[in-house]
């Protein structure tokens, strides 16, 4: 059995897996060592491409993302409206274009009183449309319809039109923003079907 | 001649593959197989080389990023020679491989091509025809327009619909917060080294494996299956009474995709290429966002779903008919392969044809979407304001100004999302309508806040004329007894 070459021979017949009795102390060295090298190689090399490609789902990442941005001046929301206002994406690349700019429906309720509306539906975030003659917002893919104060009218949206936290400071409505709004990502708690009490912060 | 002979002979002593693919070809198949029933699968292969051939020729003009996606295809539409033609054959392209795929699988699944011991040959189709759809909703979302951009809205809100990792999930499929360059270029990723990387290896298991395990004999009621005895049956057969699939059973294939090519080349040069629509701009909130042929289906399913059962079924509804596609062939295995002996099989896939078929129907027109428009294009039909009070002539007025219009049709124009009102004053009585308007329900928003009394009352003295002649309209029967006369006078209007 010390004869090498009997041992080489023997583990050559055998499928792999089932290796260990008739090694040389050499193979076993360099079947470890092989393996070992592999494994700390394969996980040197992996762990930075799965951190690479989940980079933009990470918590840091998501609760930076969302950031105090200016609509622009109060004189352009004049009270009793809704208007569509816009918002660069804090997050943009120079090569975004004009998907950079994000739109949101402001409504002055009266002086210094806003409700400030996320574009997308809540059903499947399809862009909102509002109509002032018939006071209601509508969604052009599945139908879904809401108030002028962002309440489920009909259709099938699961809740009332997403609102963002807003606040006024130099003159300029801002909103708590930075990504799209979706079930899982409401800018706000606040939802004009739920009843009052929970307010914006 | 003899040079081109010796070239070959120099080429096979070092590739060593002339054995093979003589085996390969001339692989005994069973006569009655070499039919134009079997001609699908073929054809889709076909459609899918063509498909590399001219997504790479778009590729050498076509710009990943946000900002140029768009121009970009502008210049293959209008600038580039035959730019707009390639962009067709690959649109057209996509459809034809969609439909192809499918018949394919509907034949096997009609012949029992699934069953032992071609179990793993149908399962690597199953994921083939995943892969052909994630195929076709990247590229409708590298063709960067307002359909792309908000039909990524409707996947991210669909991910955020995920529990405990929604939010995680939204944020990796967009490749950031917000719909931009990062998530085009992602799906360019996808749609351009990932997926094909894994559709050229999963075909050339598939395919494989139809020349080792040989092509599915024409199923005869009665020929069962078992796996004791199938492949020494199959064996016969072949060897009995078959022919070599080169030529005998190729010539088919052959005719079958030289037709399939032509016709895809005469529609890529009448219809020419699909859009791009409006820019991706999302501040345009006029944007109307429609999906590719092939997911109107899916499109008319999430309008018409119930809402509370939504999220539920299609965060479940998905793997479960992916894994009872997987479990088909594990389950039903053995046994009869001839439809005429599988009436529950044959019912089901009825179904699912059927309700697919009128699930796109229905998307092709979104009978639950408003007509936006409606209200500003199409006015109140000429014979519905001959003869009216100046009252109901109001009441026509507002009928178009608060919208009504947008659900609701008068003499067949108009939203269809509710009822037609050519007849609503025959359905319900005035203080009905008024509650109905005020008040909503079933599906209607309550228009309380937006009318004034006065248009309340405009509104629903025109509302009242809406009956066909000879049709009463609607009264209240408890006004009708206490009135003196048969006939009630309980009619306000007049009419």
């Amino acid at each position: 059995m010390s004869d090498p070459s009997t041992g080489k021979e023997a583990a050559a017949e055998r499928p792999e897996g089932d290796i260990p009795k008739h090694l040389t102390r050499r193979q076993m060295l360099l079947t470890v060592a092989g393996v070992g090298l592999n494994a700390i190689a394969g996980v040197l090399f992996a762990a930075p491409i799965i951190g690479y490609l989940l980079a933009p789902a990470g918590r840091k990442q998501i609760k930076k993302d969302i950031e105090w941005l200016s609509l622009g001046d109060l004189t352009q929301f004049p009270a009793g409206e809704t208007r569509l206002a816009t918002y660069r994406n804090p997050d943009v690349r120079p090569w975004d274009g004009d998907t950079g700019n994000i739109p949101c429906w402001v409504r002055c309720i009266s002086a210094g009183q806003f409700q400030v509306f996320a574009i997308n539906c809540a059903h499947l975030g399809c862009p909102v449309r509002w109509f002032p003659q018939s006071g209601l917002f509508m969604c052009p893919c599945h139908g879904g319809a809401y108030y002028a104060d962002g309440a489920r009218a009909s259709g099938p949206p699961p809740r009332g039109l997403f609102q963002y936290d807003y606040k006024i400071q130099n003159d300029q409505l801002w909103i708590k923003a930075g990504q799209m709004p979706t079930l899982a990502n409401p800018p706000s708690m606040v939802d004009a079907n739920q009843p009052k009490g929970r307010s914006c912060a | 001649m003899r040079l081109i002979r010796r070239l070959g002979e120099w080429l096979d002593q070092r590739l060593q593959l002339g054995k093979p693919i003589h085996d390969a070809l001339s692989h005994p198949v069973p006569r009655k197989s070499a039919s134009w029933a079997y001609v699908f699968g073929s054809a889709s292969l076909t459609l899918m080389i063509l498909q590399f051939v001219t997504g790479l020729c778009l590729a050498f003009v076509y710009v990943p990023s946000a900002n140029e996606a768009w121009n970009s295809l502008q210049v293959l539409n209008h600038e580039q020679s035959f730019g707009w033609f390639i962009r067709a054959l690959h649109g057209w392209g996509s459809n034809f491989m969609i439909a192809l795929v499918l018949m394919h699988m509907i034949q096997v699944f009609l012949f029992g091509a699934f069953k032992f011991p071609r179990e793993l040959t149908w399962i690597v189709g199953v994921f083939l025809l995943l892969m052909t759809l994630v195929m076709a909703f990247t590229g409708q979302v590298l063709r960067f327009d307002q359909d792309a951009y908000w039909g990524l809205g409707i996947g991210a809100s669909i991910m955020g619909r995920v529990p405990f990792i929604g939010s995680h999930l939204v944020h990796l499929m967009l490749g950031g917060p917000i719909i931009a360059s990062a998530t085009l270029s992602r799906f360019f990723a996808i749609h351009v080294f990932l997926i094909p990387g894994a559709l050229i290896a999963f075909v050339g298991v598939h395919l494989l494996m139809v020349l080792k395990l040989g092509i599915n004999e024409w199923p005869m009621p009665g020929r069962v299956v078992k796996r004791e005895t199938y492949l020494k049956e199959y064996h016969e057969l072949t060897h009995k009474d078959g022919v070599p699939f080169f030529p005998d059973a190729f010539r088919k294939d052959l005719v079958f995709s030289g037709l399939i090519i032509l016709a895809l080349v005469l529609c890529a040069a009448y219809f020419g290429p699909f859009g791009p629509k409006g820019q991706p701009d999302p501040t345009n909130v006029h944007a109307m966002p429609v999906p590719d042929f092939f997911f109107l289906w899916l499109f008319a399913a999430l309008a018409l779903l119930p809402p509370q059962m939504e999220t539920f079924l299609l965060l479940v509804g998905p793997p479960v008919v992916i894994g009872l596609l997987i479990l088909l062939p594990l389950v039903s295995g053995t046994g009869e392969k001839s439809w005429r002996r599988r009436p529950v099989a044959m019912l089901a896939l009825l179904l699912i044809v059927v309700a697919l078929a009128a699930l796109t129907q229905l998307g092709t027109y979104t009978p639950w979407s408003p007509d936006m428009d409606a209200w500003s294009s199409i006015p109140v039909p000429k014979k519905l304001l001959e003869g009216r009070t100046p009252l109901e002539l109001q009441g026509a007025v507002l009928i178009q100004a608060k919208q009504c219009r947008d659900c609701h049709s008068l003499g067949g124009g108009g939203g269809l999302r509710g009822p037609a009102l050519d007849d609503v004053a025959v359905r319900l009585t005035a203080d009905q309508l008024i509650r109905q308007i005020l008040q909503g329900g079933g599906n209607m928003p309550a228009y309380g806040k937006n009318l004034s009394p006065a248009e309340t009352t405009a509104l629903v003295a025109f509302l009242k004329t809406l009956h066909p002649a000879g049709q009463r309209p609607a009264t209240d029967a408890a006004l009708l007894n206490t009135a003196s006369t048969p006939h009630g006078g309980v009619d306000k209007t007049g009419h």
